[in-house]
């Protein structure tokens, strides 16, 4: 029943579909302004089917209805409500519907925020979203039904992987499903605005605050991705270069070229060309990435299944770069850059290095993910590169990018004078070596860690030095005390200052980046009851095995009494959850989390009579400055693209209080 | 003009050799040869010393833990050949007698391979157990440590 339904709205959903892109385009052409409101009526429609479909297979995973084979792969009848919910994107197909509904979504909100306003663009805008829903829809259809029957109806179903069993799997997709979809808007500005023939600044202005929110979500779902990692996975990190991880990595790195390139494009007119060319790349990017991740080419533990879904979505891909490039070279003659680089010394150079770098990331990120294609197609051996291949190209690289990120803010456009390098750059300079030394004398000696910290401490400085600077000239100027100062400039300069905000945040993710993976202490020991093991200034005792019932699983777990320097601190108790039908164990990680040094305990094997236990321990330091670097991105995103009023507010609440 | 131009290109052009040579060296040094199991038994003294990673299936009856040393040994065949592990360490999630896995690590001049690092390969095919388990099998199992409360 459901099924048949479920088939039929999503068929019902891509008639619609493919209807508002003819409707939008023809209307569009010929100037008739009721076809055009017709295909904004399909778009709605079309978002209204697509709701209905998600509500029929949530309401089959709720209900366990198990004669849909999507049910019976992601739930089982003793899931917890939640995980059955978030059984949706537990698989392939649900993870298809769901990315088609937030595009629908999208799609919706864009037509009716910009319909009004911008007449020209907006049939070709909506035209495009559409075109990419019918992608979805037709994957769907045809590929990848989630209404798919199974016979004989199972009695119980198979369930998510107990790894997806927790919290996070109701937040880390999400976040990065919206980050994707949200990069199609500004791409399918910019499809319109080449079809239009108006590919000036129109387009980038318009989904500026988009990208960056798009950037956010994409930016949000990594972090989170590392943090649920380092949490519940057990292996005591947070990235593996895992073709996963880097298919997200991908687009993010595409996108942030982007932000920034934008930025020169607004105020000097050049690089049009270059930045249509980022954006198609970074919604291509996404979209590889899900057929890296989805087609199970690479054969890893991510991947989904076989099937038709990796052709289609390589045909897809196809389709957007040939359609993009063949429109960028049709309006070639209009792509025509006004501005020219004056120096190399100037802001827009350092824009452009950075864009360069972040472009070079990407690249070696592609070709090692997709190395191990390469290899066997064209030397038919099987060779793979690792960890190894991924840090020792894109530390040195990144290490550039820091760099830059203290230049390019504070440097002046056109030609910088030695005067401007002077005044700028001095004190953020000296401080930075001062700094270095400073860890040097304390015994910090290892290259990475010097250089990361120099780097890290020359941006901080210019970002300090910025606001202080302006907000002394400020406050000297109106008059106002230092904090009114730097509330207002805050609010005045709201991209800029959040940008700044945001490399801050940048700065110490990647000091805790730096010190957690070249400081790790690592130490695994069998433990007979009553016995410790130490590892740096802690010892941990182990007090024995116990077990107990869960909901959905058996956990063993060991007491560990954890001190340091001799002095007890607490309980550390690292455990083991059995699942039935499950032949191994899921670890389950204890730590004792703190802001500059985390204690990480794994149970890695035991006796069953509880005589003794295999313990692995680690002592992180710092890994926390990454997850609260992201924290100061999102802050600093927030302050970037909230809109005036709601800040002129905050800022009012914050005088009216201080009063 | 011309000449300026000409500058940038030459600055890009530096830029983006110094990133195709870092490419080169970091696959060139950090390149990992697969093989399977049968594979590796011909090549054996060829591969010495050099980091491979091998795949296969964990035979049944192989698996050894010594928790004492941290000692974990196993063989792992493609059907055709056998390899004999040992890895320093316990095993993740996943690796189980039986199914499949790949161990990084180097072959070893005393006929086993030393492995530095196993990757479980996790099955999505469903296939039904033969004797469904309960929640009550599984916690006959751990009978001698049960018991109430939270950690």
């Amino acid at each position: 029943m459901i099924s048949t339904l479920g088939g039929f709205v999503l068929f019902f959903a891509l008639c619609v579909t493919l209807y508002a892109v003819a409707a939008s385009v023809a209307g569009a052409r010929a100037g008739r302004e009721d076809w055009l409101a017709s295909s904004r009526n399909a778009v709605l429609a079309h978002f209204c089917l697509v709701t209905l479909a998600i509500f029929l297979l949530e309401y089959a995973l709720i209900t366990s209805d198990f004669s849909l084979r999507y049910v019976v792969n992601t739930s089982t009848r003793g899931s917890l409500t939640r995980y059955k919910i978030a059984g949706l994107w537990g698989s392939l197909e649900g993870s298809i519907l769901l990315w088609e509904w937030l595009q629908a979504l999208m799609a919706t909100l864009v037509v009716a925020r910009y319909s009004d306003r911008h007449r020209l663009l907006m049939p070709y805008v909506q035209a495009i979203l559409q075109g990419i829903s019918a992608f979805f829809l037709l994957l769907m259809t045809f590929g990848a039904n989630p209404f798919t029957r199974v016979f004989p109806i199972p009695l119980d179903g198979r369930g998510l992987n107990p790894l997806l069993e927790v919290t996070d799997m109701l937040v880390h997709p999400l976040l990065l499903y919206l980050g994707y979809v949200g990069f199609s808007v500004p791409f399918a500005f910019a499809m319109a605005a080449l079809i239009t023939g108006r590919p000036s600044e129109e387009w980038l202005t318009i989904t500026r605050r988009w990208t960056v929110v798009a950037w956010l979500f994409l930016t949000g779902g990594i972090f989170y991705g590392g943090w649920w990692s380092y949490r519940t996975l057990g292996w005591g990190g947070y990235w593996a270069w895992d073709p996963v991880e880097n298919a997200s990595f991908m687009p993010w790195l595409t996108g942030t070229a982007f932000i920034h390139s934008v930025m020169i494009q607004e105020r000097k007119r050049m690089l049009k060309v270059w930045n249509l060319i980022l954006i198609t790349l970074t919604f291509s990017l996404v979209i590889f990435g899900t057929f890296l991740t989805r087609s199970g080419i690479l054969g890893s533990v991510h991947a989904f299944a076989d099937g038709p879904v990796g052709i289609m979505f390589l045909a897809f891909l196809a389709l957007i770069l040939l359609f993009s490039f063949s429109l960028v070279a049709y309006r070639s003659d209009r792509l025509k850059g006004h501005g020219e680089l004056d120096s190399i010394v100037s802001r827009e150079s350092a824009f452009l290095l950075n864009n360069l770098v972040l472009v070079g990331i990407c690249f070696t990120v592609f070709l090692g993910t997709i190395f191990p294609l390469l290899a066997e197609a064209i030397r038919g051996t099987k060779i793979s590169v690792g960890t190894p291949y991924f840090n020792r190209v894109s530390v040195p690289l990144g290490m550039a990018l820091l760099l830059l990120m203290g230049i390019g803010p504070l440097i002046a456009w056109g030609r910088a004078s030695l005067n401007n390098l002077k005044r700028n750059f001095l004190w953020p300079s000296l401080a930075a070596v001062a700094g270095a030394g400073i860890l040097y004398v304390l015994g910090v000696r290892q290259t990475e860690v010097l250089l990361a910290f120099l780097l890290c401490l020359f941006v901080l400085g210019t970002v300090v030095f910025e606001f202080t600077v302006a907000t002394r000239t400020r406050a000297k100027t109106t008059g106002e005390g230092m904090l009114g100062a730097f509330t207002t400039l805050l609010l005045k300069g709201r991209r800029r200052y959040g940008g700044l905000i945001v490399h801050l945040g940048v700065v110490v993710a990647i000091i805790g980046i730096a010190v957690s993976s070249v400081y790790k202490v690592e130490h695994e020991q069998t433990l007979k009851q009553g016995e410790s093991l130490s590892v740096g200034p802690y010892s941990l005792r182990f007090d024995g095995l116990a077990a107990g019932e869960r909901p959905t699983h058996i956990l063993v777990w060991a007491n560990l009494m954890a001190s340091k320097n001799g002095k007890p601190l607490h309980e550390l108790t690292p455990g083991q959850r059995f699942y039935p039908n499950q032949q191994t164990p899921f670890g389950s990680v204890d730590a004792r989390y703190h802001w500059n040094e985390d204690l990480y305990v794994i149970l890695s094997a035991f006796e069953r009579d509880g005589s003794s236990a295999t313990i692995k321990a680690m002592i992180n330091p710092m890994i926390s400055w990454i997850w609260i670097g992201g924290g100061v991105i999102l802050l600093g995103v927030i302050v970037a693209v909230l809109p005036e009023r709601h800040l002129a507010m905050l800022s009012l609440r914050a005088r009216a209080q201080a009063a | 003009m011309k000449g300026r131009r000409l500058k940038y290109l030459v600055a890009g052009g530096i830029v983006v050799a110094a990133l195709l040579g870092m490419i080169y060296s970091g696959v060139k040094e950090s390149a990992v040869y697969f093989y399977t199991p049968s594979e590796l038994t011909q090549k054996k003294e060829s591969v010495e010393g050099k980091s491979l990673r091998v795949g296969g299936m964990v035979v049944d009856g192989s698996l050894k833990w010594d928790p004492q040393a941290l000692l974990l040994t196993f063989q792992l065949t493609d059907g055709q050949g056998v390899v004999f592990v040992r890895h320093k360490g316990t095993a993740p999630d996943l690796f189980k007698e039986g199914a499949g896995a790949v161990v990084e690590g180097t072959w070893t001049r005393d006929g086993y391979f030393r492995s530095s690092n196993i990757m479980a390969k996790h099955s999505e095919e469903y296939k039904p157990p033969a004797h469904p388990e309960t929640l009550e099998s599984k916690k006959e199992l751990f009978k001698s440590i049960l018991k109430e409360g939270k950690p």
